[in-house]
């Protein structure tokens, strides 16, 4: 494969496509509301109307608006059905021949689709993930052609620090001081690891990325690769991301194919192959350390840190570990340069974000948008703000992130900000709340998610979560008192100073930025709250469970 | 091979680069206390009992694990730190079944000297009372996981001392315990060599020789009649 080959493929591909195309989603979201079938019928619908000469039913990624689906797409012209019921296909079909249909036209110019900035999901919901030549027909991999041959590993890292690209897994370490750092280490062997292990509830962006497109990925690897000096990545997918592990192996067999990937890539003397691990159902394996010792077939356990994963990684190699959406941004860094992109977002977090926006909210779904866009504008404009009554709260970063209460509504999305209101950028989940939410009822969720999923390796960690689920829960049963929620509030502290690993000095933050804007939902659960009197103080100043206490538990 | 120097709860110390903090403070005669930590087997800083504050770093930092620097100051002491170990022993305390009356550790144990060290004479978290299992299928020794604390030295002796990885921990978060070979009885695992390091090592009454314990110190009450018996019948029965 040289360049001229890979020009050819795309011309070819390009001069194959039919000038309509119908994109149906066939991503996870629509699949679960019947999408295969919609396609099916879609197909069907075109063969019997005998338009199979100049129309075309694509099965494709993510669009985005995954409450609505199944969603089905014409282009050129983007009009968008949703909720396309399989017996709708064929008057879909009919309207490209002057008829009509009665499946729920969407509203493509809605703040939901106008406000957003696709640069990761540029071309999610427009091709076939399945297909490496579609992906090579809007540009696909030459990104990787142009750092082989016109660029050094060191200019690559050069521009990925200029383009001020951060770490799209939640923590925000700027992603060309890793790749430098790394790239700087000595050793003959490095590795290239994808975090796709994207567990926070109600988070779904690198799914949707890894099944939308997938080669956006491996190219975005690769040219890790070849800045860093490494020619094997890995890929650590969760188990219960089927389709995506499906879709990514399908990808990586059509870019070994094709040399776009394995041994001598674009004829250039650069080597690399990647290989997929899939995880076993642990949420801790997301934690860079943990997913390395998983990866080596070890018991996913974090470890501490330094020595970092740059330092001493896979089998004690210097490794590179980026989340996926990190690494799908790459090409296009690399394609419109590190100047385009600072040129999105704000002073120190620059480009676009994916969130899986959720909830209370009249539009669910994916939107990319860029930095420094207020949580208002996302929850009322884009995401239609509440169905029934007013924002009470968005949390953001998962079960790692907080609650931020609707009088901070105007916090702009960016890494600082958010944790300077005492949340997270995170992953990209954000859940909105309404009036008629339980704030610690929401704690105690996130906090029985962080008790089930912790490793149990440190102290703090595992019975610390235990601890503070159960003291929720007595604020919640109405059986505690002023001083628990003391002892609950320094406990929190506790397992946030002394964890191993980011699992649980993150996993009181929840609770910490409930107790924080909403404290009197828990004030008001208190038995001095319930009570008319005040119960009489037992040994309190050390917060001792009583007899009866113990045996009401 | 070069020397760092920091200080220690005030006190200079100078030792070679690689060291850790644990070692420094050793050196200067400060104690730091520990649970998972054990000479001769690899460090995990599970515990969280060494945790150190150092200036110019808001983050405490496990001491087994981290290595000296020059001009290091290190702070093993602080109200904060005594007062977050109190709270992780406690916490140990309501998370096990620990009666140390009946336990065969008892007054040679560390999670006892622990809690003395740190001055914890009650824990303010409810007991769980988890109902866990003994195992005494083992000829020679037994391990009763109502008294583990997952410091998992045990499976680090096994594995890096006598090369035998008979125990591992299985299961996460509350669930974990401490699983002999391929969660069989211990006395069913051919790979146990009994040469009972693990014993040596576990830093509470977990895993103990047999015999040793409360619930085995049983009278012979027979053998009186046995001998009134022999002298009176010259029948020599039991």
């Amino acid at each position: 494969m040289d360049w001229n080959e890979l020009l050819e493929i795309a011309e070819h591909e390009r001069s194959q496509q039919k000038p309509i195309r119908l994109h149906c989603c066939t991503s996870t979201g629509c699949r679960a509301a019947n999408s295969i079938a919609v396609l099916n019928g879609l197909r069907d619908a075109v063969d019997e109307a005998k338009l199979g000469d100049r129309v075309e039913v694509v099965g494709v990624g993510c669009m985005g608006f995954c409450s609505r689906g199944p969603l089905v797409q014409i282009d050129p012209n983007d009009d968008l059905y949703e909720e396309v019921k399989p017996d709708e296909a064929a008057s879909i079909v009919s309207t490209l021949t002057g008829g009509t249909t009665s499946a729920i036209k969407g509203d493509t110019q809605h703040p939901f689709f106008s406000r957003q900035m696709k640069v990761v999901r540029q071309h999610s919901g427009k091709l076939d993930p399945e297909r490496i030549e579609e992906y090579i027909a809007v540009g696909g991999y030459q990104a990787l052609h142009k750092v082989l041959y016109e660029m050094t590993p060191a200019q690559v890292v050069e521009e990925i620090s200029r383009s001020g690209l951060r770490g799209r897994g939640g923590g925000g370490y700027p992603t060309g001081l890793k790749w430098a750092t790394v790239a700087k280490m000595p050793g003959e062997q490095k590795y290239v690891i994808c975090n796709g292990d994207e567990g926070d509830p109600g988070a779904f962006m690198d799914r949707s990325v890894m099944e939308s497109d997938p080669h956006l990925v491996l190219e975005g690897m690769a040219i890790a690769g070849y800045a860093i000096g490494a020619n094997h990545g890995y890929i650590y997918v969760r188990a219960e991301y089927p389709l995506a592990i499906e879709r990514l192996q399908k990808a990586i067999q059509q870019a070994k194919k094709y040399g776009l990937l394995g041994s001598q890539i674009f004829d250039s003397p650069f080597d690399f192959k990647i290989d997929i691990r899939i995880g076993a159902g642990a949420f801790v394996c997301g934690e860079e350390t943990a997913l390395i010792q998983s990866i080596e077939g070890g018991r996913g356990n974090p470890r501490p840190r330094p020595p970092y994963p740059a330092q001493s990684g896979l089998w004690g190699c210097p490794t590179l570990i980026n989340n996926v959406e990190t690494y799908a941004n790459i090409a296009a860094i690399i394609n419109q340069g590190a100047d385009w992109y600072a040129s999105i977002g704000t002073e120190k977090s620059k480009g676009t974000k994916i969130f899986a926006l959720t909830g209370k909210i009249r539009n669910n779904g994916l939107i990319e948008v860029p930095m420094g866009i207020t949580l208002r504008e996302i929850v009322e404009e884009m995401g239609g703000g509440v169905p029934d009554g007013d924002v009470k709260a968005v949390q953001t970063g998962g079960p790692s992130g907080g609650c931020i209460p609707a009088s901070m509504l105007d916090t702009p999305v960016d890494y600082e900000s958010l944790m300077a209101v005492g949340s997270m950028m995170g992953s990209g989940g954000m859940v909105v709340m309404d009036q008629t939410t339980n704030m610690v009822e929401v704690a105690q969720f996130y906090m029985e998610f962080c008790r089930g999923e912790t490793c149990g390796k440190c102290i703090p960690c595992r019975t610390g979560t235990v601890q503070l689920y159960s003291m929720l829960t007595k604020i919640l049963n109405g059986k505690a008192t002023k001083a628990d929620l003391d002892a609950m509030e320094a406990l929190c502290y506790m397992v946030k100073d002394t964890s191993l690993c980011g699992l649980g000095m993150s996993a009181p933050n929840p609770v910490l930025s409930t107790l924080k804007y909403f404290p009197e939902e828990y004030r008001e659960r208190l038995q001095e709250a319930i009570a008319p009197t005040p119960p009489v103080e037992p040994t309190e100043q050390h917060g001792t469970a009583t007899a009866p206490e113990l045996l009401a538990q | 091979m070069s020397v760092k120097t920091l200080t220690i709860d005030g006190k200079d110390v100078a030792i070679e680069e690689g060291a850790t903090i644990l070692q420094a403070a050793k050196e200067a005669g400060v104690a730091i206390p520990t649970l998972c930590h054990l000479e001769g087997v690899s460090d995990v800083g599970a515990c969280r009992l060494c945790l150190v504050e150092i200036a110019g770093t808001s983050k405490l930092l496990p001491a087994c694990v981290t290595e000296v620097a020059e001009g290091m100051q290190v702070q093993t002491n602080t109200p904060k730190l005594q007062e977050y170990r109190r709270m992780t022993v406690e916490l140990l305390f309501s998370e096990g079944n620990h009666f140390c009356s009946v336990c065969v550790a008892n007054g040679n144990c560390e999670l006892q000297d622990v809690a003395i060290q740190v001055g914890m004479d009650h824990t303010r978290f409810p007991y769980r009372f988890p109902n866990r299992g003994v195992d005494m299928s083992h000829p020679s020794f037994g391990i009763d996981h109502n008294r583990c604390i997952l410091c998992t030295r045990c499976v680090r002796v096994c594995d890096e001392i006598e090369g035998a990885h008979v125990w591992d921990v299985a299961q996460r978060g509350a669930g974990c315990y401490i699983v002999s070979g391929l969660n069989q009885p211990w006395g069913t695992v051919d790979a146990c060599t009994s040469c009972g390091k693990c014993v040596d090592a576990c830093p509470t009454g977990a895993i103990f020789r047999k015999g040793e314990t409360t619930g085995e110190k049983e009278r012979d009450r027979a053998k009186l009649e046995f001998l009134v018996t022999a002298r009176e019948k010259h029948q020599w029965i039991r």
